[in-house]
């Protein structure tokens, strides 16, 4: 009977005012469309950072004739100073952060160049003697870099000890400024959306005003009163949400995986159908539970008693 | 069964109470009508007896209920124990006759079953047992008022209130209305009317409270709308209301 009453109550409130409802689902669609968007482009970054942080390695350059800075004088590293920095990477203070190095000599060097950059002009004037020497080290945790570069920076006939996630971590600045955006139109949008659930179910209330009046006289409960409302918000902004959701679906099967993958081949990370369908209940959460908050507001000064 | 201890109601921004220092006493089943002018401070205690308001100062208690300590949420609770009647009928307008009436056993989340009986029966005690069908446009103003007295009784409550409920009606409509309201109080309900209708409290012959600028100036048993028995201050008899 109850039940029964109350959805009536709700299908009767979303008739009425169908255009305000209408308005709602497509302001929360919008707002959730964003926030599911960037909840993806954060899983991009985690993903990302998981794949290439292991692949990156520390470097340890050692001098050539040619080179000035650091700790050369423009002479080549000698044997015995490249054995001393492989007995320090041995080291047992050393050795607990390392997985595995690898010496890169010039001739290595030197190919490994020609492969990369056998194309541009500037691969004629480079002659194996002028590439750097160098250890190649795989670390078991990666952000243990900083404790490689301060143990061999200052040691004779290193020239550098690079760490190659700085390379990685401009682009995850790029990615993660993108998310950032996204997630601030999302916050804009979603105050829109709040504040219109709050006006759609204050008209609502307002034009059943009557009804409520006498629910109130007769000592119907507030629960009673509220779970239309509340019911009625949650509805529109569910119907949103799921909107964003199937947005959020087609954009990773058909942007992402039809398009973004194949452009740029086999070996880049991108997010699957199965994180995009992680991201549709948060969105669903979210939707329900802003429209029942924002609607609960509204409806509280129908309830003063 | 309504009982106010000394209770002041001000108004926020007002400098004069709406009421002063009231204390009456109201037994069950009494039939008990309250005058006085405009503004006198009728509607401020009946407002209080349902709790629209809270005192200002001191205490009311109703139906064993203290109403100033009585909290929001059992406020619904304490109302299915009082029927209230207006001036204006407040009827819903896009509900049947049976639906008006039903609608106040629903929200309070009565059975199917427990409407398909009570509903009948308060439209039978008012009369209008054929007409459970119209809407309430197709009715008289009589009628309209007796559909909404059905739907206050219709829970049984202990009390009912009505606020001029003969206020828009003709002087033979509203002496059926009152003939109702009286077969509802010998049922054991004590009714609280507040009235302008001189004709209806002389009739009656009931217990009289005349309330003047907030303070109840005359109480009396089998009373009349105005009487010479008691001096009245600043109410002189045959003034215009």
């Amino acid at each position: 009977m109850r039940f029964g009453l109350i959805m009536g109550e709700v299908a009767s409130g979303l008739r009425r005012n169908v255009s305000m409802v209408v308005s709602v689902i497509l302001v929360t669609f919008i707002s959730l469309t964003f926030v599911g968007a960037a909840i993806l482009l954060q899983m991009q970054i985690t993903q990302m950072k998981g794949y290439w942080y292991d692949r990156a390695q520390v470097a340890v350059y050692l001098c050539t004739d040619l080179d000035d800075t650091g700790n050369c004088t423009q002479a080549e590293a000698t044997q015995a100073q490249i054995d001393n920095i492989e007995q320090r990477l041995q080291s047992e203070t050393l050795a607990p952060y390392i997985e595995k190095y690898e010496f890169e000599s010039h001739e290595q060097a030197y190919e490994n160049f020609q492969t990369q950059l056998g194309d541009s002009p500037m691969a004629g004037f480079v002659t194996p003697e002028t590439l750097n020497e160098s250890f190649r080290v795989n670390l078991i945790d990666p952000s243990d870099a900083d404790i490689l570069i301060e143990s061999l920076s200052g040691e004779a006939g290193v020239e550098d000890v690079q760490d190659q996630r700085g390379y990685l971590d401009q682009i995850f600045a790029v990615l993660n400024a993108a998310s950032y955006t996204a997630i601030g139109v999302a916050a804009l949008m979603l105050v829109a959306a709040v504040l219109l659930i709050a006006t759609t179910i204050r008209l609502s209330a307002f034009s059943r005003r009557r009804e409520l009046g006498i629910m109130r006289l007769v000592g119907a409960s507030n629960r009673f009163i509220q779970t239309p409302f509340i019911l009625e918000g949650v509805f529109a902004a569910v119907i949103g949400s799921l909107f964003a959701g199937g947005a959020i679906v087609a954009i990773v099967q058909f942007f992402v995986r039809g398009y973004l993958a194949p452009t740029l081949g086999p070996n880049t990370t991108l997010v699957s159908l199965g994180d995009a369908l992680v991201v549709v209940p948060i969105l669903l959460v979210v939707g329900a539970a802003l429209a029942a908050a924002s609607a609960g507001v509204a409806i509280a000064r129908y309830l003063k008693v | 069964m309504i009982r106010f201890d000394s209770v002041t109601k001000a108004y926020p921004g007002t400098t004069r109470p709406a009421l002063n220092s009231v204390t009456l006493e109201i037994l069950k089943g009494e039939f008990v009508f309250l005058v006085g002018a405009s503004g006198s401070g009728k509607s401020s205690f009946l407002r209080l007896i349902l709790r629209e308001e809270t005192p200002t100062k001191g205490e009311i208690h109703v139906l064993g209920q203290q109403l100033n300590t009585l909290a929001n949420r059992k406020v619904p609770y304490f109302r299915r124990n009082l029927g209230v009647v207006f001036q204006d009928f407040r009827l819903l307008p896009n509900k049947t006759v049976f639906d008006n009436v039903a609608f106040t056993l629903q929200v309070i989340g009565k059975s199917r079953g427990f409407i398909q009986e009570a509903v009948p029966d308060a439209l039978k005690m008012v009369g209008l047992a054929g007409k459970s069908s119209r809407y309430p446009h197709e009715l008289s103003g009589g009628e309209q008022q007796r559909v909404a007295i059905a739907r206050a009784v219709v829970n049984k409550p202990a009390i009912l209130l009505a606020d001029e409920p003969t206020g828009n009606l003709d002087p033979a409509t509203s002496a059926g209305i009152m003939t109702l309201l009286e077969r509802i109080n010998l049922g054991g309900t004590t009714v609280l009317m507040a009235t302008h209708d001189a004709g209806i409290v002389n009739q009656m012959q009931r217990r009289v409270i005349e309330l003047v600028t907030g303070q109840i100036v005359r109480d009396e048993r089998q009373g009349g709308y105005q009487t010479s028995a008691i001096p009245v201050q600043d109410f002189p008899v045959g003034s215009p209301l």
